[in-house]
């Protein structure tokens, strides 16, 4: 588990609740801690120090009105020419309003042939989405697209 | 062991850049979820793929709870030598699926 | 956040559609049928065309593993009676459900595969909506992409064809809508942000986003009937498999696509 795990935030109120029902063992409160764009900001800050990101080099292709947010396909492209003494060497994806800002962080080397990779993302809402391509020579490059999910009309209620 | 489907060209040219694809059953449960009774269903994941190739590592990843269920990754590699390519998926609990996929380069 | 999104489609549902007329029922003319297929992004059309892709693979591949298991007190695996199911059950899928003369009533797929678990294997049945059930009818119904729908043409089909018809039509639930209002008469249109398809089971089981799973068309018809906030019968109720003949017939001629791949 991460330290950036953000499942169990007890609060004061809670606490004291919980404790004057129940004696010795706090009742801790279960609350979804919503990504905003401070926390994501916080969450490349600790995967990139304090470099600072260009825009450009990378590009972030996801659709920009999904189906359903449960399974959205991505695709990241960075354009180097991946040798072995100009090659990415990292590639980290973030969102803004998912629980945790974290989507997928990605190791390559110059055997990759293409800084290319793809998986499928889940997003709660709408929201940015932005890649960070780390490139041997230190560089930070990124990209952001600006995702509108929809959810569907007939769900499961049972 | 969790269902893999890899998909690795079986021949290529040397110095040929391949496209690989991997899909693994796995409900990645966010740990964001309630159940019925409104208790939160706990986290479990997938949180690391690797794969190596002829014993080397050629791409990794770390995934969080963002990424979608039964998880989908596809990824390049240049064709060096024929082989073995081997492939790791870590969950929370410490469980690891494999795969292997051989290719002939000639 | 979903309650109030339901809430909100609902009523703008029921602003456009005047409460006391009936359902027209005229049905899809057949040069205007076509699958949801057509209505997806290009990036979830390509999940379904990509059998590397596909998420609805992994579970065939798990039914192609149950296929050649021995199971029950008989000892025996499906391929032993019916061994490679891409010969002896090809297009078989995309003509169910069919009449079962022993219970003299219509069964469909998964249905069919628990009797002869009964039957054959003296194996007892599995679970709607397992994992196995699942896998196995996902491997069956592979055998039949492709293959027009050919519902049989069996008269002891035709009264259970009509409460499916019946049910298809009929104004229930809280809203007092009709699968028909929305799925003979609306579709093209969008329904929170999303658009209507005509509902045809041209893909089942299918891995479906919302479930992020395979799932069986009895699964999504409970969705569809929960989401007009009518009642829901259970899994296995007869109603289900006389909407699925029903709308297997409304869907004949058009092309198979198991495990497909849909929001």
């Amino acid at each position: 588990m991460t330290d950036t795990d953000t499942n169990f935030r007890p609060t004061r109120r809670a606490i004291l609740i919980g404790t004057a029902a129940f004696g010795a063992a706090p009742l801790m409160l279960i609350r979804r801690a919503e990504a905003t764009p401070d926390t994501m900001k916080a969450a490349i800050h600790k995967v990139i120090g304090e470099s600072s990101v260009r825009k450009g080099r990378v590009a972030l292709d996801i659709p920009p009105l999904v189906e359903n947010g449960n399974t959205i396909a991505m695709s990241v492209a960075v354009e180097s020419p991946m040798t072995a003494t100009d090659y990415v060497k990292a590639i980290h994806i973030f969102n803004e309003k998912n629980p945790q800002p974290d989507v997928i962080s990605v190791q390559l080397g110059p055997r990759a042939g293409k800084a290319n990779f793809s998986t499928r993302i889940r997003l709660a809402d709408s929201q940015n989405v932005i890649a960070i391509a780390e490139m041997s020579d230190g560089s930070l490059w990124s990209d952001s697209v600006e995702v509108i999910v929809t959810i569907a009309a007939c769900l499961e209620y049972n | 062991m969790a269902r893999t489907l890899i998909n690795v060209p079986p021949k290529a040219k040397r110095g040929q850049v391949i496209e690989i694809k991997t899909l693994i059953s796995h409900i990645m449960e966010t740990g964001y979820r309630r159940n019925e009774t409104g208790g939160a269903i706990p986290r479990d994941i997938i949180n690391l793929f690797v794969c190596t190739y002829n014993g080397e590592e050629i791409f990794r990843a770390n995934l969080f709870p963002a990424i979608a269920a039964n998880p989908f990754i596809t990824f390049f590699t240049v064709a060096t030598e024929s082989g073995t390519l081997e492939f790791k998926w870590t969950d929370d609990k410490g469980n690891v699926d494999t795969g292997t996929a051989k290719i002939t380069v000639e | 956040m979903r309650g109030a999104a339901g809430l909100v489609w609902a009523s703008l549902l029921l602003a456009l559609v005047p409460s006391r007329a009936p359902s027209f029922a005229a049905g899809i003319a057949p040069a205007d049928r076509r699958s949801a297929y057509a209505d997806m992004s290009r990036e979830t059309r390509a999940m379904q065309d990509d059998d590397t892709a596909n998420p609805g693979m992994l579970s065939v591949l798990d039914g192609e593993a149950l296929w050649s298991r021995k199971a029950g007190t008989a000892n025996r695996a499906c391929a032993d009676c019916h061994g490679d199911a891409a010969q002896s059950l090809k297009g078989v899928a995309a003509r169910y459900p069919a009449f079962d003369a022993a219970s003299a009533r219509p069964v469909d797929l998964e249905g069919r595969i628990n009797l002869e678990r009964a039957r054959h294997q003296q194996a007892p049945p599995l679970r709607f909506e397992s994992g196995e059930l699942l896998a196995l009818s996902a491997y069956v119904a592979r055998q039949s992409r492709g293959a027009p729908i050919a519902p049989p043409n069996d008269e002891r089909l035709a009264p259970f064809i009509a409460a499916g018809r019946e049910f298809f039509e009929r104004r229930q639930g809280q809203l007092n809508l009709s699968c028909a209002l929305c799925h003979d008469d609306n579709w093209g249109k969008r329904l929170a942000g999303n658009i209507v398809p005509q509902g045809h089971p041209t893909g089942y089981p299918v891995y479906r986003l919302e479930w992020q799973s395979l799932g069986s068309l009895q699964r999504r018809l409970r969705n569809c009937i929960s989401g007009m906030r009518a009642d829901v019968p259970d899994y296995d109720a007869p109603e289900y498999v006389a909407l699925e003949l029903f709308l297997m017939q409304r869907a004949r001629g058009m092309t198979m696509e198991s495990p497909a791949v849909r929001p």
